[in-house]
């Protein structure tokens, strides 16, 4: 089928899809029009219920942790796939007998850079970190702070420190934080069965509202998928960067 | 009417992403064609959540029964950008397979199966 066929026929089902579209749209109550209970209810009692003032997340890691947990693998198998197709192979050239004794040189990375990259890499970590941990209380959670986390090696990247980009992405920690992140989520929704209860229920002590340690089992979630994100994304971070970073510090031995 | 137009922006950017999935002939392009696609339903679930007047639904520092928007819409749009990222990269590095296994990104030239 020739590219044009294919764009006409295209037209023609996605005017039929605008057309359905229309129709639809116009029976939906209008912008700020806000008609169901689940929202009214569920800002009514979830602070009481499980002492989160964060509703957002207490539906996340609470209300709907089996969604967020499905949510979650979904973000592990896709990390997984990416880390197996990129895996090294057998008939290409790359190795891994690189970054052991290289010379530490003056890259062309400029000073601003540098300088900037440095300064806010420690803000960046206690940024994100106060974010996994804060979710239950503030805006953030385990998905913001682990993505916030997960850019310092970036930022270490930048600043043109590939031996110590190189360090911090190898290390085995990232892998067991992903790992353990992920299985922390599940092992937490296990508990709760040695306990007698339902999958997921969170059983830890809520603690006082407005309190980091409280809200039970929300703020442990949120720190392991924190954990998780942090370890996904430094792992995609470095597979896509590997082969540049290689090059680069082949170049310079 | 007027107060439709977020529906109706959702489903205009929602048509564009499908024609560029559609009509693309880079595989890179067409990844980002989908994460488009994507951000109306993001528009689409704010939009059902929102009330006016309402304020996020963070009640650290407002008293509980103060009018906020819906929860629920906002854990699941927050959950899925995050998806969608990894998703995303788990396309590229597809689309870098294929480039290396066929030397091409265009969709129309990967037609042949090879074992």
């Amino acid at each position: 089928m020739s590219s044009r066929t294919r764009t006409s026929i295209f037209l023609v089902a996605a005017i039929a899809l605008a057309v359905i579209f229309l129709y639809g749209l116009f029976d939906l109550p209008p912008a700020g029009d806000y008609r169901g209970p689940y929202g009214y209810v569920i800002t009514q009692v979830a602070v009481y219920e499980r002492h989160a003032t964060d509703i957002v997340n207490a539906i996340n890691y609470d209300y709907r942790a089996f969604d967020t947990l499905g949510e979650e693998f979904i973000l592990f198998a896709s990390v997984l796939g990416v880390l197996l197709l990129f895996r090294p192979q057998q008939n290409s050239k790359d190795g891994n007998e690189a970054s052991e004794d290289f010379k530490e040189e003056d890259l062309p990375v400029s000073d601003a850079l540098r300088i900037t990259t440095e300064a806010i890499m420690g803000v960046m970590i206690v940024f994100g970190v106060y974010l996994s941990t804060h979710g239950q209380l503030t805006p953030g959670g385990g998905f913001q702070g682990g993505v916030v986390l997960a850019t310092t090696p970036i930022l270490v990247y930048l600043a043109g420190d590939l031996i110590s980009f190189e360090r911090i992405t190898s290390s085995p920690l990232v892998k067991f934080a992903e790992c353990g992140g992920a299985a922390g989520y599940a092992l937490i929704g296990i508990s709760a069965l040695i306990f007698g209860a339902h999958f997921l229920t969170n059983i830890v002590p809520l603690g006082t509202t407005g309190d980091v340690f409280s809200s039970g089992t929300i703020a442990i979630i949120s720190a392991c998928v924190g954990v998780e994100v942090t370890g996904g994304f430094v792992q995609l971070t470095k597979t896509y960067l590997r082969e540049v970073v290689e090059q680069q510090l082949r170049g310079r031995s | 009417m007027i107060l439709h137009i977020p529906y109706f922006i959702a489903a205009w950017i929602f048509l564009w992403g499908l024609y560029g999935i559609v009509t693309s002939r880079n595989l890179v392009h067409q990844v980002v064609c989908l994460a488009v696609l994507q951000t109306s339903t993001y528009i689409l679930l704010l939009v059902i959540g929102y009330k006016t007047g309402g304020t996020a639904p963070i009640f650290a520092d407002i008293p509980v029964g103060t009018p906020v928007v819906d929860p629920l819409v906002q854990a699941l749009v927050l959950t899925d950008i995050v998806v969608e990222a990894t998703v995303a990269a788990l396309l590229l590095s597809m689309v870098v397979k294929a480039n290396e296994l066929a030397n091409t990104v265009d969709p129309e030239e990967l037609r042949i199966l090879t074992g």
